[in-house]
């Protein structure tokens, strides 16, 4: 019975916070900018939602005649595939997981730089030189911060020797890894706004540059899938540094799956208000913030992290 | 030396132009008058007179050469060699008068389209669409237009791309359309293609009545109100020779003051939002809004109230006036400083605009840039302090400035201003005078009820003036003031009518924009973004 639960739940959840998200986060945003945001349909405007989604499955789904049909039909899919993917390696309570891989950790980061597929060829495939430009930004910005993001959680299999997530969240039973870890926290959270595409690091659809960058040409569900895709992401990013960082499912008391989404849903609220406050990192600063600092420190950190291992 | 507007007036020919023009230190504006229909103020045989207007920016003291052209075929000798912002006016006189410039590097339209017949603002040119015939688009036709307004790179090695960057960008704040030559994210060159809000605001001047033209002025710099009919009527008293009441004088500057700060903050929100920050603008707005609840309450309008008349302004100040400006004066500063905090010494913005988009006191003085993008080069220059206006002299306040020219010193500038408007709007709460808000000039004011129902001299004459508006005595008047984008000039000719024979607008986003070439090339376009933004522009102030 667990067998089929545990799935389900593993790819209704994060869709159906998801889409919360994408009214959570106006409201959010409109509370930190001094109005009201989408406060009329339905208690706190939640009818919104459906409205929104009601909008987007109705629209006209547009293929541009100049545009590589199937590249163009199978990027907005990667996005959603290898976001939803990931989420099978997260565990939410002990026993709670898809698979409970030792591998874990590596196929999430194997999976979310498959993602940048997605953004790639979202861009080239549209044949628009705005879809384009963006789309190439996306493959250096995702390039780059995939090894740092890769580099930086290292310190945390290191100090539980094991890429299990599981055996992640048991390790810190006694302190979670923010203490240990914290530059690895910073840098992981630096590269998760990157690989999210999130302002400050909004580069590939950068709106006053590219209108919308590399989904300019896109519309109706294929739209909706890059934007909700995006917010899967943001799900995705939290509820791993969730587990990496600040001890899954552990709490100071009566330590449990609401542990987990509590922290997920504070961490998802933090990207939200990073959004609000940085304007947008051009395009070489930001490659060479990963290449010239974080890189280094990265490496910094896991030797340090080795050399207190070993001691 | 002109009478009506003392500013030193010579006639030059062909021969004397280039000397003459070299004498002067910035070239302000050059513009031309169709002579042919004129009957009173006609000073020679010839079809055409070629204005030039120039700044000296040590006492801001403007003067004017004007050149006699016997008719359209006459060539005139281009002044862009001595001046490197005659390109951009000299191609607006070719596209709106025919008159051709002897070496010019590129004379072509700039305004009007490509495919226009005709020079708009010829004497001979129908003002109304409705003089036109039906207009008619065939599908044959819009695809003729649009391979027209198409760009077809020149033939050349290397791989480029050439990015389209406009009408409709959500970067560009309006209808600009730049193209840009890039290699990979680098700019090579850029071509903006101006002219798409391009209203015909010159040639309605010719129409309109001295008086219902006000309006139509407030809608050129579209985000600085009052101001804009400030410059305007300064010119049109000017030619009738009006003094105006201190009370009308001070009550135009704590509007026009609240306008600056209106217009500032709306260039913050966007420039901040055009750098990628989403909140900013949400607050600026906010604050702006609540301006223009003092804008309401005085006026009656909001963004365009065309409050200020010929001789004054149109009411006296309301009741509460004074509580309502003094609760904004305390409201803003602490806000202000707030987003110092949060904008200008946010580390991501310093990366984006210090040492982007620079130039320096030279470079803006040939290219005639004024206003807070002079200023932020390290050159003191306010036309409110070098050559006060409207009682702007009776005022203490600091002009601002910044030494390092680039996108950031630009904002710091503006931000700076806007504490200095709060200075002066304090001052004019503290002192406020009393008096008559309008002047008794006969043309700006109907007579005494009491005596038209006596005199029928004066019955005639009120009779004269609501039916037809004032007419102003022959002559020309110039008048800057110092806007919130930079200098905006004036230049009306009057031949004695009910409506002006040329109205002449100059606006500071037209040099401004000419300049983009010089500050973008070299850059990406996220620093492009980051230039225009800090540039400040107004389509409509930069098209008319």
């Amino acid at each position: 019975m667990m067998t089929f639960i545990i799935p389900i739940c593993m790819l209704l959840g994060p869709v159906t916070i998801a889409s919360l998200l994408v009214w959570g986060e106006r409201r959010l945003l409109a509370l930190f900018q001094e109005r009201y945001g989408p406060n009329r349909l339905g208690i706190l405007g939640i009818g919104q939602l459906p409205a929104d989604m009601l909008k987007m499955f109705f629209k006209q789904d547009w293929i541009p005649p100049f545009a590589d049909k199937f590249v163009f039909v199978l990027a907005p899919a990667i996005v959603m595939a290898t976001a939803l993917f990931s989420f099978m390696v997260v565990p939410i309570a002990p026993g709670f997981v898809v698979w409970d891989s030792d591998v874990g950790l590596l196929l999430f980061l194997a999976l979310s730089a498959l993602g940048a597929y997605a953004v790639v060829l979202a861009g080239w495939s549209s044949n628009n030189k705005y879809s384009l430009l963006g789309g190439l930004r996306a493959s250096g910005q995702m390039l780059a911060y995939e090894v740092f993001m890769g580099l930086s959680v290292m310190g945390v299999a290191a100090r539980a020797g094991s890429f299990n997530l599981t055996r992640i969240v048991e390790s810190q039973s006694s302190c979670w890894n923010i203490v240990p870890q914290l530059i690895g926290f910073v840098i992981f959270y630096i590269a998760a706004l990157a690989e999210t595409h999130r302002t400050p690091f909004d580069l590939a659809e950068a709106e006053s540059e590219l209108v919308a960058g590399f989904h300019s040409e896109y519309s109706g569900l294929k739209f909706g899938m890059f934007f909700v895709g995006e917010y899967i992401g943001v799900t995705l990013m939290s509820a791993m540094m969730a587990v990496l960082f600040f001890g899954g499912w552990q709490g100071p008391f009566w330590s449990g799956p609401w542990w987990f989404i509590l922290k997920t849903i504070l961490l998802i609220m933090s990207f939200v208000l990073v959004r609000a406050t940085f304007p947008r990192a051009r395009y070489d600063q930001l490659i060479l913030l990963g290449w010239k600092y974080l890189f280094p420190l990265a490496l910094l950190n896991l030797l340090i992290t080795g050399v207190v291992i070993l001691w | 030396m002109n009478p009506i507007d003392s500013i030193n007036t010579e006639w030059v020919t062909r021969e004397s132009l280039a000397g003459k023009a070299a004498e002067h230190e910035m070239l302000y504006d050059i513009t031309a008058v169709d002579e042919t229909l004129k009957t009173k103020l006609k000073e020679h045989e010839g079809d055409f007179t070629l204005v030039y207007h120039f700044l000296s920016l040590k006492d801001g003291e403007f003067s004017r050469l004007k050149l006699p052209i016997a008719d359209a075929q006459t060539q005139v000798p281009s002044l862009t060699s001595e001046f490197k912002n005659a390109n951009w006016y000299e191609r607006e006189v070719f596209d709106m008068f025919g008159l051709e410039f002897e070496g010019h590097p590129n004379l072509c339209r700039i305004l009007m389209p490509e495919y226009w017949k005709g020079h708009p603002l010829l004497k001979t040119h129908p003002a109304r669409a409705t003089e036109m015939g039906q207009y008619q688009l065939s599908d044959d036709k819009q695809d003729w237009l649009q391979s027209v307004l198409q760009y077809k790179p020149k033939e050349e090695g290397g791989d480029y791309l050439y990015l389209n960057l406009g009408p409709q960008h959500p970067g560009t704040h309006g209808v600009l359309r730049l193209i840009l030559k890039m290699e990979g994210e680098i700019i090579r060159e850029i071509i903006p293609d101006i002219g798409y809000h391009h209203r015909g605001a010159e040639k309605m001047g010719e129409r309109q009545t001295w008086h219902t033209y006000i309006p139509y002025t407030d809608r050129i710099d579209y985000l600085s109100g009052v101001m804009n009919n400030l410059a305007y009527l300064l010119s049109v008293e000017k030619l009738a020779g009006m003094e105006i009441p201190a009370r009308a004088q001070t009550i135009r500057v704590m509007l026009c003051e609240l306008f600056r700060i209106i217009s500032h903050l709306v260039w913050y929100g966007t420039f901040v939002q055009d750098l990628g920050a989403m909140s900013p603008v949400f607050y600026m707005f906010t604050d702006r809004e609540r301006a223009f609840k003092i804008i309401e309450g005085i006026t009656g309008g909001r963004m365009h109230p065309s409050w200020f008349r010929i001789g004054g302004v149109a009411h006296d100040l309301p009741e509460g006036w004074r509580e309502a400006v003094q609760e904004f004066l305390d409201y803003l500063p602490a806000r202000l400083d707030e987003y110092d905090d949060l904008v200008m010494k946010n580390p991501i913005l310093k990366a984006r605009t210090q040492g982007i988009g620079a130039y320096n006191s030279e470079e803006a003085i040939e290219w005639g840039v004024t206003g807070p993008g002079l200023r932020a080069t390290g050159f003191e220059f306010d036309l409110r302090k070098a050559k006060p206006y409207s009682g702007y002299e009776n005022f203490v306040f600091d002009v601002p400035t910044a030494h390092r020219g680039d996108c950031y010193d630009r904002a710091v500038v503006r931000i700076e201003e806007m504490r200095q408007s709060l200075k002066i709007i304090k001052q004019c709460l503290d002192n406020m005078p009393s008096g008559a808000y309008k002047s008794d000039h006969p043309l700006a004011m109907p007579p005494p009820k009491d005596q038209t129902l006596i005199h029928i001299e004066t019955l005639i004459n009120h009779f004269v003036n609501t039916t037809w508006g004032p007419v102003m005595p022959a002559g020309e008047a110039f008048h800057a003031i110092e806007a919130t984008k930079g200098t905006n000039a004036y230049y009306l000719q009057s031949d004695e009518g009910t409506h002006s024979y040329r109205t002449r607008i100059r606006t500071p986003s037209f040099p401004h924009m000419q300049m983009l070439p010089l500050l973008a090339v070299g850059t990406t376009i996220s620093d492009l973004m980051a230039i225009l933004g800090s540039m400040d522009f107004v389509l409509a102030d930069l098209d008319r």
